[in-house]
Formats: structure tokens, sequence, C-alpha cells
């Protein structure tokens, strides 16, 4: 008799991704895939796509999807939910996306407590363009445009979402997670499926931010990437759930 | 058929809803509040959704999903709020999705005035957004046609998959007038394979987008539309021609501006002058060559474009009659509303100038 | 119990996650091979050493391995 421990997920059209080697929108694509398995949802989920790396998420997860324009998934994820109330509907957006550009849909939609799940993939820089600064660039860190290092008085500081949205009633959960390392990686997936099963009770926004690597543009191996969100990237966006109104209710 | 008296806005978004739209988002702005505001109590009760956005990038963009989910959706706003749409429109094109969205222009630029306007012509007509397209622009002169013109938006834009634009201003928006429900049946729902709302029978997915990375394929993305295009012109063209057949002058106008000018035409017509009203009801695509034949006719002594704003029309005026004639034009514009008497004294010097 | 770990050979970047995480230290990138894509692609050294935690192939980005657990007749 064989036991299968872990094969290829349903969830993935047998596609090669065009991810770089080692970047994290794989793997969460993957958990996203397992749970939208595991919960079957395949057939009736709706993603919403951003511009970044990630435009083409539908081209990898075997479920719906709708590419929006920049920053705007959280607005076009809330037209198809109104109308399509009963479907999973999910947004997958890059830090330009969501806390740049985007930051004005996120936080509207949160504080409507939309009944769609985020997925927000920090990894502290933009990615397809090339490596430039994020609002998410850690303080130091090198982009392609802020060559010296991110400084305070002249960029600004790191946005830090997941703790901002928190502060608005329509959010009903939020946790921050990473996929860096196996047990991390394990926790990401169940917040994952709680995210989404939370949407489906319909009790308000629901919120999952990934600390991911982004190998190429931080120029580090992959390893010493993963390695890096979990020593220094979780320093400044600390790993954990901001808020569970689930929890909250229960005394 | 009961007449009933209604707002101009309020019997858009009731047309809308009766024509089956099932989802609005919306913003509000200045002249056309009445809108949100009546699909906020309506379109709940119809079974419909309404969601007040955050903005009007948001407002065209929860179309946009909406639509790519399959439903029936619009938007409406105000020359400002519509400039800010510009980028979801282009994605509605891009993406084939079909929507209405109602411009209640008022004067600009910038933030301009809230008093009527018709210089957002070139930007409904010439291209919704970045890149090549282009989308159906119906101008109703009054409420009657605004009502009865909500369903043909709604039909073309499903027909062709397409964003259909219907533009008016403030002054048809505040007004009431006693209208008759010429169509009360909702459009049937259209058949949309391509709607992301789950995967079909056969375990396919749907990808709603507009990127193609590929720039073969999106030059022949952009062919196809293209004749999509050359399809809405063929069949599509409206517009109406009032005492135009042996006219001294032909005066294009459309919207409001075409009400006013019929006034003007009346007191012409005491005169012994014989003044026809060319109105487009589609801008885009434009009725050039129904608009050529009659200025051709060998009474015309000239075609007088009338618009509220620099003679944005007047351009289109101008590509029909070629230079065959003169094509004079009139206009007041920021929000000023030309008066039937200004209207006449340009018609009577026109005819003069023409005598010589 | 007899762990297997498959690799689809030509869909690995070579990114080395799976190395980095396995707890036996088993996995490599073979530099000897260039697949398809142009990467040296993952391997293992020690298939006997392997315990089947599956932990390389759940931190894959590709989904290039699987990983299967035979039982020894008995």
């Amino acid at each position: 008799m064989t036991q299968i421990i872990y094969q290829r997920s349903k969830g993935l059209k047998d596609v090669e991704t065009h991810y770089c080697p080692g970047c994290h929108h794989g793997i969460i694509h993957k958990l996203i895939a397992e749970v939208l398995v595991e919960m079957d949802l395949l057939d009736t989920a709706v993603g919403v796509s951003p511009v970044g790396c990630s435009v083409l998420a539908g081209n990898y997860l075997d479920c719906d999807f709708v590419e929006a324009a920049h920053g705007r998934a959280p607005a076009v994820a809330t037209g198809i939910k109104r109308v399509l109330p009963n479907h999973l509907v999910f947004t997958y957006q890059g830090d330009g996306d969501l806390a740049s550009i985007g930051a004005g849909e996120i936080v509207h939609a949160t504080a409507r407590g939309e009944h769609f799940t985020t997925i927000f993939i920090n990894n502290a820089i933009y990615g397809m363009t090339g490596g430039q600064m994020a609002p998410t660039t850690l303080l130091g860190q090198k982009t392609t445009t802020s060559q010296s290092g991110r400084d305070p008085l002249l960029h600004g500081r790191p946005v830090r979402m997941a703790e901002m949205l928190s502060t608005l009633d329509g959010m009903a959960y939020c946790e921050r997670v990473t996929a860096a390392n196996m047990p991390e990686l394990n926790k990401a997936k169940r917040a994952i499926k709680k995210a989404f099963t939370l949407q489906m009770q319909g009790i308000g926004h629901t919120f999952v931010e990934v600390l991911s690597a982004c190998p190429t543009n931080w120029g580090m191996s992959p390893a010493d990437a993963s390695a890096w969100v979990k020593s220094t990237m979780s320093q400044v966006y600390p790993l954990g759930v901001k808020k569970d109104i689930t929890a909250e209710e229960k005394p | 058929m009961q007449k009933e008296l209604w707002k101009g806005n309020e019997a858009i978004a009731e047309a809308a809803i009766r024509a089956g739209c099932r989802a609005y988002f919306g913003y509000p702005i200045t002249p056309q509040n009445e809108i949100p505001e009546y699909m906020s109590k309506r379109m709940p009760e119809s079974g419909g959704v309404f969601v007040q956005a955050e903005s009007e990038l948001a407002a065209i963009n929860m179309v946009y999903g909406a639509a790519a989910a399959g439903a029936r959706a619009m938007t409406s706003s105000s020359s400002p709020g519509i400039s800010l749409m510009q980028e979801g429109i282009s994605y509605l094109v891009g993406s084939d999705l079909p929507a209405v969205i109602v411009n209640m222009m008022r004067g600009g630029p910038g933030l301009g005035t809230i008093q009527p306007g018709q210089a957002d012509y070139y930007q409904a007509t010439r291209s919704p957004g970045h890149g090549d397209g282009h989308m159906p622009v119906l101008a109703p002169s009054g409420i009657q046609e605004a009502v009865d013109l909500m369903w043909d938006a709604f039909e073309m834009a499903d027909k062709y998959l397409t964003p259909v634009m219907v533009v008016a201003d403030g002054m048809i928006g505040q007004m009431m007038e006693p209208i008759v429900w010429n169509r009360t049946e909702p459009l049937p729902e259209a058949d949309k394979p391509w709607a992301a709302n789950g995967r079909d029978g056969e375990g396919q997915t749907h990808f709603v987008s507009s990127l193609r990375l590929q720039s073969s394929e999106n030059e022949q993305f952009v062919h196809t539309l293209k004749e999509k295009y050359e399809e809405i012109t063929k069949n599509e063209v409206r517009y109406e021609a009032v005492g135009c057949k042996n006219a001294d002058i032909l005066i294009a106008a459309f919207g409001t501006t075409a009400r006013i000018a019929s006034t003007a035409i009346r007191k012409l017509e005491k005169e012994g002058i014989r003044a026809g009203l060319f109105r487009p009801i589609t801008l885009w695509p434009f009725p050039y060559e129904a608009l050529k034949e009659l200025a051709l006719q060998e009474s015309v002594k000239a075609v007088l474009t009338v618009e509220m704003s620099l003679g944005q029309m007047h351009e289109d005026v101008r590509l029909s009659v070629l230079d065959k004639k003169p094509t004079p034009f009139y206009g007041r514009t920021g929000g000023m509303v030309p008066e039937p008497k200004d209207i006449a004294e340009k018609v009577r010097e026109v005819i003069k100038e023409a005598g010589k | 119990m007899k762990p297997e770990v498959i690799f689809n050979l030509n869909r690995c970047k070579g990114c080395g996650l799976c190395v980095s995480v396995c707890p036996r230290k088993i996995l490599k990138l073979d530099t000897s091979v260039t697949n398809i894509k142009g990467y040296h692609p993952s391997v293992i050294s020690d298939q006997s050493q392997c315990i089947a935690c599956g932990s390389c192939a759940r931190v894959c980005p590709d989904s290039v391995i699987t990983v299967l657990k035979h039982e020894e007749d008995t």
C-alpha cells in the first residue's frame, strides 16, 4: 500500500509559473490551492489578481479569476461578492498594489466589512517593476529607488497594514503569517483556511498578510531570503493574529 | 398610456432598474446625486445591489467586478468623477465587459461649476481612458428619451460587450417632465459564458483580464475591438432630423442644447428662416453620413454647430461636411447655457454672411 | 515503511528551498545536471535516510516534489 505524503495540489493548473526561483508566490498559491480543494470551493471561488508579479495568478490557480487594475482589487472584489454573495471571493495583492496605490480601496472595503478575503503578499519591495521601494520597505533597505537604503526623513517609514486595518470595525479576522519556514508555513495555511471559513460565515472582512521573500530583487539566495523574512522582516512586521472577533466573543 | 411626472435623475435610475440593472455603484457628485439616492432605496427593493463607493475610482472598479461576475451593472457621475473613472472604463473596454455609465456633465475644466456643460464630448467620444477604444455614447435631450435610452444602453452593452455611456447634464437631471413608460419589461438575461462566476460544467475556469503580454496577441485583440466598432457603427447610429429637408440652414446640437435650439428655430420660422435641427443621439458612433447628406442639399447655406463647449462636436460636424458648406460655431461654456435669442441671432448672422 | 521522493526534474528552478528545509539534510542541487530550464535540479542523495516528512514538497514553490510512503508487505 502506498500512502501519499504530498503531491501537487489539484487546485493548481498543470502549468509552470513565471515566478523567479525561490519566490514565495508559488508557495502561497499552493496553500490557497490546497485550502480551496479541502473546502471543496474550486468550482465556485472567484479570485481577484492584482497588478504586479502575481497578475497571472488566474493562470495558475484552478478557479475563476478577474484581473483588477493596480490597487483596485478590493473594489473589484466588492463588486463580485455583492452580486455573488454565496461564492468565496478573495483578492491576492502585493504590497505596492495594496499598501500604496490601493490603500484607499482596502481601507474602505475593510471598513464596509466586505465579505471577501484579502491575501496580502508583503515582500517589502516592488517585484515586477524591478525592485523599487514599497511603502513596506524596511528602514535602511536598499532598493532601486532608495539606493542608499530607505531613509525615514526622505522616504517615510514602513506601513503596517495588518495592524492599521485591524483598527477598523469591519475587520473580522486579521493575521500576519509567513511561509518562510515549515512551522510558519503550516500556520499560514491554517490562517488562510480560517479566513475563508469565516468569510463563508459572513461575519466581516478577513485578511491574511503573508510576509514573503523576493530573492531576486533582494539580491539574496532563496534560503537566505527566507531566513531574512523570519529574522529581520518579522521584527518590523510581527507575526500573529491581529484581530479575531470570533475569539473575542468567547469569555 | 398613463403619463407620469418624473425628475430626470430619478427617472434614469428607475428606468435602469426596470430595464434589468441589478447592481449600482456610485459616489455623490452634483448634479447627479438623485441617482445614487434613488438607487440606494429602490435597488435593494428590486433585489439588486447598491454600494456607495469611497470614490469614483472604486465605483467604476466595483462595476468592473460585478460585470465580470456576470451582473448587469452601472454607475453614474458627473464630469470630474468621470475623469476618475477613465481607468476603469479602459479596463472594461480591454476586458470586453458590458456596463452602463451615466455622465451628468457639468462645466469644467477642473472642479469647474455644477451648471450644465457638454465639454466632455471629446473625453466620451474619442477614447474611453487609455488605449485604442470606443464606447457607444447616447445623448438624450429630454427625460422621456433618457428613460427609453436606458433600455437601449443596457441592450447595446450586452450585445456588443462594451461599456455604454449616457450623457446629459444637470438641466435634464434636475428638471421634471411628463413621461410614459414605453418599455416595462426588463431585458432578457444575456448568456455570459465568459463570466467569472464559477467554473463551468467541464471544470474550465474563466479569467477576465485585459492583460495580453504578447504584443501580437494584444494587437489582434484591438483588431477585434475594431470589428466590434464597425458593427456598432453599422447598426447603432441614431439621430433626429427636424425640418432639415430644404432648410436654409442646419443647426447641429445635442442634448440640452438641441432643446434650446428648437426654441430658436421656432422663433426664426416666424421670420421666414427655415432652420433645421440635426440632433445626434449617438455621439459615438456619430451620424456622419446622415448629416453630410442633409448638409449637401442645395438649399442649405451653412451648418451651425451649437454646443456648451468651445466646440467639440463641431469637429465631427466638420468631418461630416468636409468644407463643402460653411460650418460656423456658436457655444457657451464653463457652465453657461446658450439662450434661444443668442442662437437665433447667430443664425441670422450666418445667413446674412452666406447671402453675400 | 519505505519513503520515496519523486522530482519533476524539468520543472525544478533550482531554488534550493527544499534543501534548506530537509531535516535529514539529504537533498542537494545536482550541479552535474542541467535541466531543460537551465537549472541544477534538486535530487535526493540518500533515499534510505528519508523520513517522509514531506517538508521539501510542501515548501517547493513549483510543486516539483511528490513524497510517497510505501508500506512494506509483511
